[in-house]
């Protein structure tokens, strides 16, 4: 019988099968950030256990509260800091060179095909987009990542999301991925990894498949997995190039991790692209979805464009394109916030700083920012935000306040109306 | 072993996300004491109110994929300073439910009909819960009547549960 991405990935990291179907896997990596590492720090000082498996192989960023904006966010990012430089932790980013975790990460060459990472953040599944087994946990699951370096799950299921056809002009990963969402609904994959193959996936960039499998979590997924191919090479070929003769050879090399052809899946979904149009959410949950057409007119107080999700640079480049020459409402606060340094230079360079200027847009630093409503740009109750990001959790952004969650070229056009509306670019 | 038993919380609602058991603004503590005050504090729906339904109360039950959202182990800390230690549901977001036995508290499942009979018996009355960890049964009391049910959990569960959490265990063995 064949295997699919997350039982090979499974297999090549095995360290015990101490009860039934619970596998303890070693661990390639351990990313952390501010917020969910100090407690796991502290314990492991209270326990005298302050170490770690492997300082190379653990990365951590400051990233959702940055610059810190009260006492108590100063000192998370001092345990954090401090962490890093009594366990010799050389790849930790602070304030200047940080940005969110799940952008930065990639960006710096950390993911591999194959890989096995935790971090204490539920959007980790992102990284599946490298081919990696990549998934959120909690403190103590990354306390034990820390020490230890293993990690113990159930042995993979996986649903098979095959997405044929094309997507049709305007229409995007997000708004893929929120229909996605909409089918299964918020528990429609719990406890089982989502692979996203056909030829939608195949023509997508890396970032747009890391804005697809940003989301798998908020189908319960546990982790979401593209199949490495070329794109994935020439993403990471600036940090391979010495590990392999030829991109053909790391690429022969990654394709280990693709599925068998008779691989079990729990469930397999065919989804057309062709027919899609943009989605937005209309609810307090991320499968409350629905078409931005019939949501068009409802208002918004703010636009937020950034994060995990949509705050890389394609993602800005789309938005800037829909807001080039124009102003946004009066009635519209929008804030930007790039998700990586690296990003943003990208972004001034292009002139895609600027135009969000004009526009009349607040550029922010790199940050996690509006996002959880920690800063940047918390709404106040009764406020409504139309964002990028990917959760529309009563009082995420705010207590009290509404989130749609949208793709980032409806974002720019509904800031320019000043309500939810469908991008210019849709079916231009 | 930690405390299973106690009086019972009903939340009759699915989906109770982790913003709504923590919300992110209290994500700057660093302490699980801290967060005792905030438990539940955004969770709105007719028949639960936080400032006046959670003191006194060691159990709950309730419906649905409780714990989805964010991975924050803030939820089950909160509940844990508290003093619940036990949630009994249809079903949990994987995080959530990993978190609690992480941390040596339960997570338990059972049936949407047995959901349904404990909601339809017994939430509208004083409840008490007392766990029987041993032979994995729950003896339910109200108005002087008792009801007997078994649950079940998976060795590493229940062996998360007598170490006292994921890190004494993981210490010990790897
Ligand atoms: S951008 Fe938002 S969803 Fe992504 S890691 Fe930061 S807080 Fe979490």
């Amino acid at each position: 019988m064949g295997r699919t991405v997350a039982e090979k990935i499974f297999d090549a990291h095995y360290v015990d099968n101490p009860y039934g179907d619970i596998h303890v896997i070693k661990l390639d990596s351990v990313f952390c950030h501010e917020i969910t590492t100090p407690v796991a720090v502290n314990d492991l000082v209270s326990r005298g256990k302050d170490r770690v498996y492997d300082p190379a192989k653990i990365k951590a960023v400051i990233d959702h509260v940055t610059p810190a904006k009260d006492s108590k966010t100063a000192l998370q990012g001092k345990i954090i800091r401090d962490w890093a430089k009594r366990n010799d932790i050389k790849d930790f980013f602070d304030i200047g060179r940080n940005g969110v975790c799940h952008a930065i990460f990639p960006e710096k060459g950390f993911v591999r095909p194959g890989y096995t990472i935790i971090m204490g953040d539920s959007h980790t599944c992102t990284h599946g987009a490298f081919g990696a087994f990549a998934a959120g946990v909690g403190t103590t699951d990354l306390e034990v990542g820390i020490l230890k370096g293993v990690c113990a799950f159930h042995y993979p299921k996986t649903i098979k999301i095959e997405i044929i056809g094309t997507l049709p002009q305007g229409v995007y990963a997000k708004d893929l991925i929120l229909s996605i969402i909409g089918q299964l609904g918020v528990d429609g994959a719990t406890n089982k990894v989502i692979e996203f193959a056909g030829p939608v996936v195949d023509q997508m960039s890396m970032e747009a498949r890391m804005t697809l499998c940003n989301m798998a979590i908020e189908a319960g997924g546990t982790s979401g997995i593209c199949y490495p191919d070329m794109n994935t090479v020439d993403y990471l070929w600036a940090f391979i190039s010495d590990e392999y003769e030829s991109k053909q050879a790391a690429l022969t090399a990654f394709e280990k991790f693709c599925p068998d052809a008779d691989a079990a899946y729990d469930d397999v979904i065919t989804i057309d692209a062709g027919g899609l149009t943009p989605q937005v959410t209309y609810g307090y949950k991320p499968d409350t979805v629905k078409p931005v057409s019939e949501m068009d007119g409802t208002p918004v107080d703010q636009v937020y464009i950034g994060s995990c999700t949509n705050g890389r640079i394609e993602d800005l480049r789309v938005a800037a394109e829909v807001l080039k020459g124009k102003k946004i409402s009066d009635a519209v606060r929008g804030i930007v916030s790039p998700a990586t340094p690296e990003i943003f230079s990208k972004a001034l360079e292009e002139g895609i700083i600027k135009i969000f200027m004009d526009a009349g847009f607040c550029v922010t630093n790199p940050t996690c920012g509006a996002c959880l409503g920690m800063s940047n740009g918390v709404i106040a109750e009764g406020e409504v935000c139309a964002s990028t990001t990917n959760r529309n959790f009563f009082g995420r952004m705010g207590k009290g306040g509404m989130v749609h969650l949208m793709s980032p070229a409806t974002a720019s056009a509904t800031a320019i109306a000043g309500h939810i509306t469908n991008s210019k670019l849709y079916n231009a | 072993m930690k405390n299973f038993n106690g009086q019972v919380l009903f939340l009759d609602r699915a989906d109770i996300n982790t913003d709504e058991i923590i919300p992110a603004r209290y994500l700057t503590e660093i302490t699980k004491e801290a967060l005792k005050p905030y438990l539940l504090e955004d969770l709105k729906f007719d028949g639960f109110d936080p400032e006046t339904d959670i003191s006194g109360k060691s159990v709950i039950i309730t419906r649905s994929n409780f714990g989805c959202g964010s991975s924050r182990e803030h939820a089950p800390w909160a509940l844990e300073v508290n003093g619940i230690n036990l949630v009994i549901a249809e079903s949990y977001a994987r995080i959530f439910r990993q978190n609690m036995f992480n941390c040596g508290m339960m997570a338990v499942e059972l049936s949407a009909e047995e959901i349904d009979r404990l909601f339809a018996k017994f939430s509208d009355k004083q409840t008490v819960i007392e766990t029987d960890f041993e032979n994995s049964r729950f003896i339910v009391k109200a108005d002087g009547k008792e009801l007997e049910i078994s649950f079940s959990i998976s060795g590493f569960d229940r062996a998360l549960v007598k170490a006292g959490g994921w890190v004494d265990f993981a210490d010990k063995n790897y």
